[in-house]
C-alpha cells in the first residue's frame, strides 16, 4: 500500500494546534460527514471492497499528506488531484483524522 | 461496514419490540427494531439516494433510529454500467444486488409500493400488502418518470417497441435483445432530450456502447444520436474523440435535434428537419420527478422537479419530508447521477439524526460527485466535482478550482470505473 509506506517519515502537527476553527466547531460530526464523501469509491469508512485504495486504519499523517500532495500536483493521478482540490486543509486534517481511526478490515 | 458492529448491532436489536402500524404481520429474516427508537424514518425507493440513507441513518444513529426502505422490485439494477449490458461486456447479473446487507444492518426492507402520502397525519399508504405505517420524518427517493406525452405518438402502444431502457432491468435486455436481431447495416436512433434528465453523460456512454457492439458483429450499421440540446451536454470533446477515433463510420452526432414524434408501426421519428426511419428506435423522453413525489404535492419547479433545503434535503413544500437524488430540482452545476444521490443521502441522514436528537445540523455540508463513461469495453473517460454549501446563495455550489475531466480516455480509469460500481452498491446495499 503506497500511502502506508510513505507513513510516519515527516513531522506530524497537532490537529489542535494547526486548527482553531475545529477546536470551536459547533458540528463535531464534521469530519465523518466529509469523510463520507470518499466512501463513494473508497467504500464505507474507508473499507475497499477492491480495486480502490482501502483508506481505513492509515496514519492520519499519509492521508493528509497524500491529499495535500494531490491537490499541489505533486503525486500522479487521474481524479485526486480534482476533487483534492475541493477541500481546505482543515477540511483534509479532519477527513485524514477520522478514516485514520476506522479499523482496516 | 465491520462485521463487528453488524454483530454488535444484531445483538442490541434482540429482544426487541416491533412496534406499530403493521398489524400482526410478521417479516422474517428481519431485525426487529431496538426496544426504545428515538423515532422512526420511513424512506420511499431503494436506488442509491434511498439505499444511503437508509443505510447511513442506521449506521450513524447507532441504531437508535428505526428504519423502513419501501421498495417495489426484490432486487437493485444499477443504472450506472448498465449500458455495458447493451455494449455486450457486462451481463444484468453483474449489475445486479440484493438487500439483504441492509436487513442485516436493521433496516426493515418492504417490497410493496406506496400509493399515497398524508404529510398532515405523517402517514404512509402502501399499494397492495401493507397496512398504513406512521412516521417521524419521511424521506422520499423515488428517481424520475418518464413525459411521454411529450413526444407525439409516444403512447403505451408505442412503449412496448420504442424503449427508453433508463431505468436498468427487464427494459434494458429488452434493448439489447432489439440490437441482436438488427440485420448489419441497420440504424439505431438515439434520442435525447434537453437538459436537465438523469445521468448528463449516460446517453453518449450508450451510444459508445452501441458503437462498439455494432463494430464488433454488424460494422455496416449506424448509430445516429439525435440530441435536442445544442451540443453533448457532458465531457463533450472526449465523446467526441472516441465517436471519431474508435467509430468513425459508425456514429453520427446531430445536434440542436430534437424529436418531436415517433411513429413505432413505421419505425420513424420526427424532428423539426427530418423525418428518420431506424431500425431500433430508443427515445428518451423528457423526465421529472418520481410520480409519489408529484402526488405528494412535493414538485415545486416547473411541474418537474423537488426544490429542497440543501442543508437537510427537506421539501420546501412540505415538512418533515426529504427529497434525494435526481427527483430534486438541482443546485447549480450538480448532475442527476446515482453518486450524487448516495451523497444527497448522506447528506440527509445526517441531518436527520440531528433533528431527530433536537439538535442543530450542520451548516457546512459538502458533497461530491464523479461520473465515470465507458466510451469503449475497457476505456473510460469521467467527470468530477466538489459542492459546498453557500449560506448567502442558500444552495450548494461548486468549489472554485475543483473538479474536471479526464486529460484523454484510458484503461486505468476502466479498472477505477469497475472498482467504484462494486464500492458504491456496496456503501449504499451494506
Amino acid at each position: 500500500m503506497k500511502l502506508r509506506k510513505l507513513g510516519l517519515t515527516g513531522l506530524w502537527l497537532s490537529l489542535t494546534c494547526s486548527m482553531p476553527a475545529w477546536s470551536q466547531a459547533v458540528d463535531p460530526n464534521l469530519g465523518r460527514n466529509l469523510a463520507a464523501n470518499c466512501a463513494n469509491c473508497h467504500g464505507t469508512n474507508g473499507v475497499s471492497v477492491g480495486g480502490m485504495p482501502a483508506l481505513a486504519g492509515q496514519s492520519r499523517d499519509s492521508l493528509a499528506r497524500a491529499m495535500k500532495e494531490f491537490r499541489e500536483g505533486k503525486r500522479p493521478a487521474t481524479i485526486m488531484h480534482q476533487l483534492s482540490k475541493g477541500y481546505s486543509d482543515e477540511q483534509i486534517d479532519l477527513i485524514a483524522a477520522y478514516l485514520s481511526a476506522q479499523k482496516a478490515r | 461496514m465491520t462485521n463487528n458492529f453488524r454483530r454488535s448491532f444484531l445483538k442490541a436489536s434482540v429482544g426487541g419490540v416491533f412496534s406499530a402500524g403493521l398489524g400482526g404481520l410478521t417479516l422474517s429474516g428481519c431485525a426487529a427494531a431496538p426496544a426504545r427508537p428515538i423515532g422512526r424514518v420511513m424512506v420511499i425507493g431503494g436506488g442509491f439516494g434511498g439505499a444511503t440513507a437508509a443505510k447511513y441513518l442506521r449506521m450513524w444513529s447507532g441504531g437508535t433510529i428505526e428504519v423502513f426502505l419501501i421498495e417495489r422490485n426484490t432486487q437493485f439494477v444499477s443504472c450506472p454500467i448498465s449500458n455495458l449490458v447493451l455494449g455486450g461486456s457486462r451481463t444484468l447479473a453483474d449489475i445486479t444486488r440484493g438487500y439483504q446487507g441492509l436487513r442485516e444492518l436493521g433496516v426493515q426492507v418492504l417490497h410493496d409500493e406506496v400509493s399515497a402520502i398524508d404529510p398532515a397525519k405523517k402517514l404512509v399508504k402502501f399499494r397492495t400488502k401493507f397496512a398504513d405505517m406512521s412516521y417521524d420524518r419521511l424521506i422520499v427517493s423515488p428517481g424520475v418518470d418518464f413525459m411521454f406525452d411529450q413526444v407525439e405518438g409516444l403512447n403505451a402502444e408505442a412503449q412496448k417497441t420504442v424503449l427508453h431502457a433508463w431505468r436498468a432491468g427487464p427494459d434494458t435486455a429488452a434493448l439489447r435483445r432489439q440490437l441482436e436481431a438488427m440485420p448489419d447495416g441497420g440504424v439505431y436512433l438515439l434520442s435525447i432530450p434537453r437538459a436537465p434528465y438523469r445521468c448528463p453523460p449516460g446517453p453518449y456512454e450508450r451510444a459508445c456502447q452501441v458503437a462498439f457492439y455494432f463494430k464488433n458483429a454488424k460494422p455496416r450499421s449506424k448509430v445516429i444520436i439525435l440530441d435536442a440540446n445544442e451540443d453533448v451536454t457532458s465531457k463533450g470533446p472526449l465523446f467526441k474523440a472516441a465517436w471519431k477515433d474508435l467509430y468513425g463510420g459508425i456514429v453520427d452526432y446531430r445536434g440542436g435535434t430534437e424529436v418531436k414524434a415517433v411513429n413505432a408501426r413505421d419505425s420513424t421519428v420526427r424532428t423539426d428537419f427530418d423525418t428518420l426511419k431506424g431500425n431500433v428506435l430508443n427515445v428518451l423522453p423528457p423526465m421529472r420527478a418520481g410520480d409519489i413525489a408529484r402526488t405528494s404535492g412535493l414538485i415545486t419547479a416547473n411541474d418537474r422537479w423537488c426544490g429542497v433545503d440543501w442543508l437537510t434535503m427537506e421539501s420546501a413544500a412540505q415538512k418533515g419530508i426529504h427529497v434525494l437524488g435526481d427527483s430534486t430540482l438541482s443546485a447549480p452545476a450538480m448532475p442527476k447521477s446515482g453518486h450524487m444521490a448516495n451523497q444527497h443521502g448522506k447528506l440527509a441522514a445526517a441531518a436527520i439524526i440531528e433533528l431527530m436528537n433536537g439538535r442543530q445540523p450542520s451548516m457546512a455540508p459538502m458533497v461530491a460527485n464523479t461520473c465515470y463513461s465507458f466510451v469503449s469495453d475497457k476505456e473510460v473517460v469521467h467527470v468530477a466535482s466538489v459542492h459546498r454549501y453557500d449560506a448567502a446563495q442558500k444552495t450548494l455550489v461548486a468549489v472554485a478550482g475543483s473538479g474536471g475531466v479526464s486529460a484523454q480516455r484510458n484503461e486505468l480509469e476502466g479498472s477505477y470505473a469497475s472498482a467504484w460500481a462494486q464500492n458504491i452498491w456496496s456503501d449504499m446495499l451494506g
